[in-house]
Order: structure tokens, then sequence, then C-alpha cells
């Protein structure tokens, strides 16, 4: 059975930082539409000084890990999606039992529910969550069938993208972009993107552990 | 992109730093990016928190000083700052009679300032009151929506909240100013043009050169609609319209009517619009005890204006007269 220690879940946050770099201009891009054109540029310094603090300082465990990225996106990010990933991460630290499976699917449901009290968002709200929600159902379910992990995260990458997907044609009730009302409605919500692009990295890094 | 600036990355920095050498009078804290005034924190006196994303200039460090802030904090071009700032700028202020946080009502400067008021309230026991700013009538208000966003209002509740705590009123008294501003303020905007992100490095949104639009917010965060360029006179009808319909301004004491500029319109044209928002409040038959006229919300470089009514009793009337001495608003020392 694979083991998710501290270098896998290392190994997950920098193929995160990697995506979202990647992806830097496509996340501001699709903000600019029903945003405010910053979303690619605040998930980029973000996630590279999580990478630094991660570097210069080598956390003991995966907890530490986990908690070292909590507080450099909620110290370094502001705007929502410095709270909001700070939270998830956060929340992951402090659930994240051992190394299995099960563990990791516990901790990641247990992120997505502290984002979800910390934005007040539902789902059909047009958010991350929207993302993140069917991603945490999907893991725990396939996880809970004794899936094996490369398989549970696939399922849960998937069930990220559907969820987006599915609020695109949507009217955005939360955050900036619900300020636009009806013209909110099919825009990819940027949020959700970059929620989509966190699941893909831990199927592309803890799936093959 | 054209823009007197040395590296998009250092915007907010080379700003502040420049902030510090032209107003010895505050303090600044390069590194939690806070404005002070130079005597906080100020004895016996409530302490004054604001901030928000950078571009929107003066807001809020240039109305640090007596009457006004005793801090601010600048959060990166357009995003919320974090809740370390905060934290600073709170802890920088307490003289033991509590803080107030005045917060626009974005998501994420509303995030920040909470997990800020946690961290103070764990740390030492600071008390801290917020009040929301959240006067935009373009915005439905309603349980589906972030609700109104906090636009004009917000310089008058700094203004009028300051020379409460000046005054050395009790910080539940001074929120009540706080709150009492905010609830008897609308505000509609609009632009001509688009502003433009230093690190996207073009234009937020693309507005024809015919074209503008409605209902506008701070971020160049397209309005609600779009509509053929019309005279200032008729672009003062169509801002007061929602204005007027969402509150009745008439009898009493009379209105503050605030017209600012969004950043990128001169001030020749913000008398312009002004002339016609008088105009049009003598029709409606409502009196305009004060005004001001300027940019002191803006939003980079975008043209365009939005006109905020507040609607204003004799004590009001009086903490707008007090004392005032910051980089953008000074009087009467």
């Amino acid at each position: 059975m694979a083991t998710l220690d501290t270098d896998a879940l290392g190994a997950w946050v920098r193929e995160y930082a990697r995506a979202v770099t990647e992806h830097r201009d496509e996340l501001t891009e699709l903000d600019s539409a029903i945003g405010d054109a910053d979303h690619g540029t605040n998930m980029h310094r973000g996630m590279t000084a999580a990478v630094a603090a991660l570097d210069a300082t080598p956390p003991a465990d995966g907890a530490a890990l986990l908690k070292t990225v909590a507080m450099t996106m909620i110290s370094k990010v502001g705007g929502t999606s410095g709270p909001l990933y700070g939270t998830l991460f956060l929340r992951m630290s402090g659930a994240l039992d051992d190394g299995s499976p099960a563990a990791f699917a516990a901790a990641f449901r247990a992120g997505v529910e502290g984002v979800v009290a910390r934005g007040k968002a539902e789902l059909q709200d047009k958010t991350m969550v929207d993302a993140l929600l069917p991603a945490a159902d999907a893991l725990t379910e396939a996880v809970g069938a004794g899936q094996e992990l490369d398989v549970a995260l696939r399922a849960a990458a998937d069930a990220a993208a559907r969820g987006r997907d599915s609020v695109t044609p949507l009217v955005a009730r939360k955050g900036r972009a619900s300020y636009l009302g009806e013209r909110s409605a099919d825009h990819v919500d940027p949020g959700a993107e970059s929620a989509v692009l966190l699941v893909e990295a831990a199927a592309a890094t803890l799936g093959r552990s | 992109m054209k823009k007197l600036i040395n590296d998009p990355a250092d915007v907010v920095d080379d700003a502040l730093r420049g902030m510090a050498a032209a107003h010895p009078e505050l303090r600044i804290d390069p590194e939690h990016r806070v404005v002070f005034r130079g005597d906080a924190p100020v004895a016996g006196k409530v302490g004054l928190v604001s901030g928000g994303g950078s571009g929107h200039e003066p807001l809020h460090g240039g109305f640090v000083g007596l009457g006004m802030l005793d801090a601010a904090c600048a959060g990166e071009v357009f995003t919320s700052p974090v809740p370390d700032q905060m934290v600073a700028a709170t802890q920088g202020v307490d003289a033991g009679a509590g803080v107030l946080h005045i917060v626009k009502n974005y998501t994420g400067d509303v995030m920040n300032f909470e997990m800020a008021a946690e961290l103070v309230a764990a740390e030492s026991g600071t008390e801290v009151v917020s009040v929301v700013t959240d006067d935009d009538v373009a915005v439905q208000d309603s349980l589906y929506t972030a609700g109104r966003r906090g636009v004009g209002v917000t310089v008058l509740v700094e203004k009028l909240a300051g020379a409460a705590a000046e005054q050395g009123r009790p910080l539940a008294e001074v929120a009540e100013v706080a709150r009492r501003v905010n609830g008897q303020g609308r505000s509609m905007g609009m632009a001509l043009t688009s502003c433009t992100v230093p690190s996207a490095g073009k234009p937020t949104f693309d507005l024809p050169a015919d074209e503008m639009e409605l209902g506008v917010g701070i971020h160049g965060e397209p309005g609600r609609r779009r509509v053929p360029v019309a005279p200032a006179r008729e672009v003062a009808e169509m801002l007061l319209e929602p204005v007027l319909a969402d509150l009745d301004f008439t009898g009493g004491d009379g209105v503050l009517a605030f017209v600012n500029g969004m950043g990128g319109t001169p001030l020749l044209e913000l008398y312009v619009v002004y002339a016609e928002v008088q105009a049009v409040l003598a029709k409606a038959g409502v009196t305009v005890a004060r005004s001001l006229v300027g940019s002191y919300m803006t939003s980079l470089e975008m043209a365009g204006c939005s006109i905020t009514l507040l609607k204003v009793d004799d004590e009001l009337i009086r903490l707008w007269d007090a004392p005032v001495r910051t980089p953008a608003l000074r009087w009467g020392v």
C-alpha cells in the first residue's frame, strides 16, 4: 500500500506550485473575465513562497509541511485565495493522522470543510467548493472501497473537473464574480480551476508514491 | 503597458518608500506595509485601522493622520492585505481604548480582517470592533451574493469616525458613528476606460471607445450594464437615479454629496459632473449641506467617477467640519 510520507506530500506541494506557475496567465485571464485579474499572480506568489519556505526549513513531518504551506499562504497571499487555501492546508495539517490513504482522504475532507466554513460557500455558488467537495467525496468513496490510491486520486481529480464544469453555466453567488449577476454565467470560475489543479497535482504525485 | 514604475513586483513597496520620504509626519513600517500616524498610539484614543488592496490611493494610507485613521495596511494591487499586517497595525495603534477596523465589503478583505481580529484577541486581548462598509447600489444585496461592495462611503466613514475618535469618545460610540454613516450612505460608479493591474500588464476589461460601464467596481470588475457614452448631465442622472431610489434623502439636514474620480478623470470633468449632481438633487428636493469633489478612492488609471450621497445631521456635519490633517484631506488645522 502506498505511504504518504513527508517527501510524497512535499512532491504534491511542489507539483502544485509548478502547475499554478504554468497556468498563471490562464488563471488571471479567467479572473479578469469575472473577478479582479489577480488569481494567477496571487497563487503563483503564494505557492512559490511556500516552496521557498519548505526549502529553507525542511519540515519534520507531513503535518509540519502542510502547516508551513498554510501559514505561508495566509501571510503572503491576501485576497480570498490566501485565507481559503491557507485554511485548507491548515485543517489538513491538524487532521493528518498517519501516512495511509484513508488518513489522507480524511485530512483532505477536513481541509475542504475548513474552506466551506471560512468562505461560507455552498455547492452551486460557483466557487472552489464546487470542485473541492466532489473531489473529497470521490476520494473518500474510492479509498473506502479499497481502491489503490492512484485510482482514487484519479477519480477525485475527475470529480473536481466535473464539478468545475458543472457550475460554468451558472450565475456566481459568492465572491467578486457575484457582483456581475447574469454576466458571470458561462465563465469558468478561476477558484474552481485552481482547485482542480490542486487535485490533479495530487493525482500526478501522491498516486504514484 | 506604459506606467511610471520600476518593476511591477515592487510597485507597492516603492510607493510606500516614496510616501515615507514625502510625509515625515507619518511612520511607515515597510516590512508589514503599514502606514502609521507618527504619534500612534495616541493615549486614551480609540485606534482606527483600515486597509485594503493598493491601487485606490489616496485610500487608505493617504487618510492616516490627525482626525482620521491611525494606521492603514497596504495589500498588493487590488488584493486584500494579509492578517499579519492587520495584527501589526492593530497592536501598533492600541492605546488601551480599543481599536476599530474599517473594512470594505469584499470577501477577501472581510476574511483577512476577521482572521486578524481572531489573532489579536488570542495574542493581546485588544478589544476590536469591525465595521464593514457596503454602500454600492450597483450590486444587488441578497443572501445569494457577497452583498454590496464598500466604495465611496468608506472615505466618509474614515473621516467622521476619525473625528469622533479624536474627540476621545469610547469605542462603542465611534463604532456607532461608523455604522450610522455606512447605513445612511449610498454610492454608484461608472467607468469610461478600464485600468491595468501592473502585474497583469494589460487592461482588466475591454471597453469600446463609444461605450461606458455603469455600476463598475473599484477593482476594474465590470459593472452590470454597458451603455453608449452620454453627456455628463445624463451620466449624473443615471448614477443618481438608483441612489435616490434606494434611500430617501429628502428632508432633515440634507446630504453630503461626494463626487469621486476613479483615477484617470481630471478635476475639471469632476466639477462638470458635480454641477449636474447639484441640479439633479435640487430637482429631487434634496438639500446639499456639504460637498467633496476629487479623486479620493481610485481604481488605478481608470477614467470615470462615482457619486456618494450621505444623509447628514447636526452631529455628522460637526464631525465633518472637525480638523483633519492627513496627506489627502486637510482642513481646520
